[in-house]
């Protein structure tokens, strides 16, 4: 589903990927795992699109097509989600409005006919429940004055409207208290199918014990140390990074 | 909030969707003011002789007085001879009825989406419509008149009501009140004229639609609303005019009085051309727009989105003489291109226990210039008197400006005075994490505008909350990207 041939990307003058390559298949659900400042985040961003990045080598391929090649807007329409790490507030702009406009922005491709408001509510009702938010979520500002934890919710109850095909999460279990996690882990879980894959970016094992890995890497240097499956990640919480930095270098 | 994609496609390829030119056979009076161009402008009206003697009174005052300069604008220099203060389209005898007006002035007014036909327009929508100097058709008069509601051209009424207008005119804005008012004052042609009566909620919406069509003309209208005790009335201003590359002087003026128990709404939807995207051509928007809650527990409230016009100038004010009266202005006006905008409110408290609300929102873009004015003057009358002021600005690149002058004048210790202000940019944070929801750039713009905007808007009757939202995605066309 997803291919990254030989990446290098850079903000400025400064090199944050040097040679990444990655393979994700339908179905999986792969862990980038690395220390501060290794290019985890800058991964992430590249791949949704992010202003800033420029990318001075390699291919990405996404479904067959150039993912690099398409606005922000068309990969989000082909099905590519990034929860954020610091989702951002939109002050006045309804939380339910945002998201419906982007529920039918994804469904148009697909064709499938726009929801009208009863349908849409019915769907995002039955999602918040999973979620445990409060319905007053949806008339409130897009994240105006949500808590660290509310946005993160807010993040994954957006994915889990939108069903991306390819799901980036990045760092979303920062911040979380472990009832938070565990709310968060099971969204993600339900997205689970033989159809979608899902990239987790994060720092701690911890929230791998919720969502099981097929694949775990270790970004550093901006580049792919070391890959493996769960164990791998088990591993790394005993030995540290440096293990594997140190390791390779 | 939004329409389809393809509607905005369809509203950001057009830059200027009003800019059209009716060929149309007009009475126009050649340039230049002075005496006998005002006394043949009041004969053309068929005025009495009240009226001749405030236009000449009005106009002799002009004469002693300076363009005022105080505003944070670049004003190119305007001459006032140059100018035609009369134009009308051609016509025999007054229409008495709509099949009896011009079809391409029907025409034109169902291209600008304001369809007269009664049986067409919105069932609760009056609507008087005003092209260059004249009132053109004003609908549902009868079904008004019958919940005792004059809503006429202004012409009309001082023909028909001449003790209204006599007693009213000139009492809440006088003709030497400014100079662009004494000018109106001295050659307004027609404009729109509201009387509810003692006790009557007016049955429907009240509507003007004024354009603009002559070249080298000026447009000088006056709107005088009189709400009697305990009456209601909500009354709407749409604006529109060609595009043409020499600037057009607009200066009108509004009158609103509103007695004990009485409740005026006015709105105003300003689209006059705001000239090409190199700042060439446009209207310049001089506006003196007054209510005086004048009884005790009146209320006026001025809702304005301007999107139009090269330069605007104008501050809707409220004087709030009776006790317990409530003053409200809420405003979105946004520069774009080479767009000047010096706007904002006045609210003078006299009476006890007066309240005012001011929520001004500008958005500034391209080359924009937006300033935000207001004052706040709490008289040693106004105990207990009470404002809160709210203004916001948000920036859309970084060659345009917004600019705050909120000035206070608290006379009385016992008055509560609160004002709150932000300047915002349009980050591109907010727009990235729309677009990455599948959301396009423009439409990402006009959600996170829209939502600036937001407690404004709610203040519009709902049909001209939707307008509004077309007109600022139009307005806003190439301020990202």
């Amino acid at each position: 589903m997803l291919s990254i041939r030989d990446l290098h990307a850079r903000i400025g003058e400064r090199k944050i990927l040097k040679g990444l390559n990655l393979e994700v298949g339908a179905g999986e659900v792969h862990a980038i795992m690395g220390p501060n400042g290794s290019g985890k985040s800058t991964l992430a961003s590249v791949l949704a699109g992010r202003e800033g990045f420029e990318v001075t080598a390699g291919r990405v391929e996404y479904l067959g097509q150039d993912l690099l090649a398409m606005e922000p807007e068309e990969r989000a329409r082909a099905g590519v989600f990034l929860a954020f790490q610091y989702p951002v507030e939109i002050p006045g702009v309804n939380n339910a409005y945002l998201l419906k406009a982007a529920l039918n922005a994804v469904r148009k491709p697909r064709g499938l006919p726009e929801l009208d408001a009863f349908e849409f509510l019915a769907l995002v009702r039955e999602k918040m429940k999973l979620m445990q938010m409060d319905e007053a979520f949806l008339s409130r500002g897009v994240n105006e004055g949500f808590s660290g934890g509310e946005k993160k919710r807010n993040e994954i109850l957006q994915m889990l409207v939108l069903e991306p095909h390819l799901a980036l999460l990045d760092e979303t279990d920062s911040g979380l208290d472990i009832d938070a996690l565990k709310v968060v882990a099971r969204g993600v879980n339900t997205l689970r199918s033989g159809e979608r894959a899902i990239v987790l970016v994060t720092h701690y094992q911890r929230l791998l014990d919720y969502i099981v890995p097929d694949r775990v890497h270790v970004l550093a240097r901006g580049r792919i140390l070391r890959s493996g499956d769960r164990q791998l990640a088990l591993e790394l919480e005993k030995r540290g990074y440096d293990w594997v930095t140190g390791a390779a270098a | 909030m939004l329409t389809t994609p393809t509607d905005l496609d369809a509203l950001v390829a057009q830059k200027y969707r009003h800019g059209f030119v009716t060929d149309i056979e007009s009475d126009t009076l050649p340039p230049g003011l002075d005496e006998d161009v005002i006394r043949l402008v009041s004969r053309m009206k068929g005025e009495p002789g009240f009226m001749l003697d405030w236009r000449l009174k009005a106009f002799r005052h002009w004469l002693t007085m300076r363009e005022p300069d105080w505003a944070h604008l670049r004003i190119a220099p305007i001459d006032y001879q140059a100018i035609s203060y009369y134009s009308a389209p051609k016509k025999k005898d007054g229409p008495k009825s709509l099949e009896e007006v011009d079809p391409k002035l029907l025409a034109t007014y169902e291209k600008l989406g304001v369809p007269l036909h009664e049986r067409a327009r919105l069932a609760g929508v009056a609507v008087d419509a005003v092209f260059d100097s004249v009132s053109v058709a004003t609908t549902f008069k009868d079904r008004l008149a019958r919940a005792g509601v004059i809503f006429c051209p202004f012409s009309d009424a001082v023909r028909d009501h001449p003790e209204l207008v006599e007693r009213y005119l000139g009492s809440v804005v006088p003709h030497t009140d400014n100079y662009f008012a004494a000018l109106n004052s001295a050659v307004f042609t027609d404009g729109s004229f509201v009387f509810v009566p003692k006790g009557v909620r007016c049955p429907m919406e009240l509507s003007t639609y004024f354009r603009i069509n002559a070249a080298n003309t000026g447009q000088f209208e006056r709107t005088l609303i009189v709400a009697e005790e305990g009456s209601q009335v909500s009354y709407l201003e749409g604006c529109t005019a060609p595009m043409r590359d020499e600037n057009q002087l607009h200066a009108a003026v509004v009158e609103l009085v509103a007695l004990a128990d009485a409740q005026i709404k006015y709105s105003t939807v300003q689209n006059w051309y705001p000239g090409d995207e190199n700042g060439i051509g446009g209207i310049y928007n001089f506006v003196t727009k007054r209510g005086e809650c004048r009884g005790a527990n009146s209320r006026i409230s001025w809702t304005q989105v301007e999107t139009g016009s090269a330069i605007t100038w104008k501050y809707p004010s409220c004087i709030l003489t009776g006790e317990n009266s409530v003053g409200e202005f809420y405003s979105v006006a946004l520069a774009n291109h080479y767009q000047q905008a010096d706007t904002g409110t006045k609210m003078i408290h006299i009476g006890r226990n007066t309240r005012s609300t001011i929520v001004s929102k500008g958005i500034s873009a391209g080359h924009g210039q937006n300033t935000y004015r207001g004052l706040v003057k709490i008289l040693p009358s106004a105990a207990g008197a009470r404002n809160y002021t709210q203004c916001d600005s948000l920036l859309m690149g970084d060659r345009c400006g917004a600019h705050t002058f909120p000035y206070m004048e608290i006379k009385n210790p016992t008055a509560v005075v609160e004002h709150e202000a932000t300047t915002s940019k349009i980050a591109d944070d907010q727009l990235f994490y729309c677009r990455s929801r599948g959301i396009s750039e423009e439409d990402a713009v006009n959600m996170i505008v829209n939502g600036f905007c937001k407690v404004v808007f709610k203040e519009l009757p709902m049909e001209f909350a939707v307008e509004a939202q077309n007109l600022l995605a139009v307005s806003l066309e190439g301020a990202v990207g």
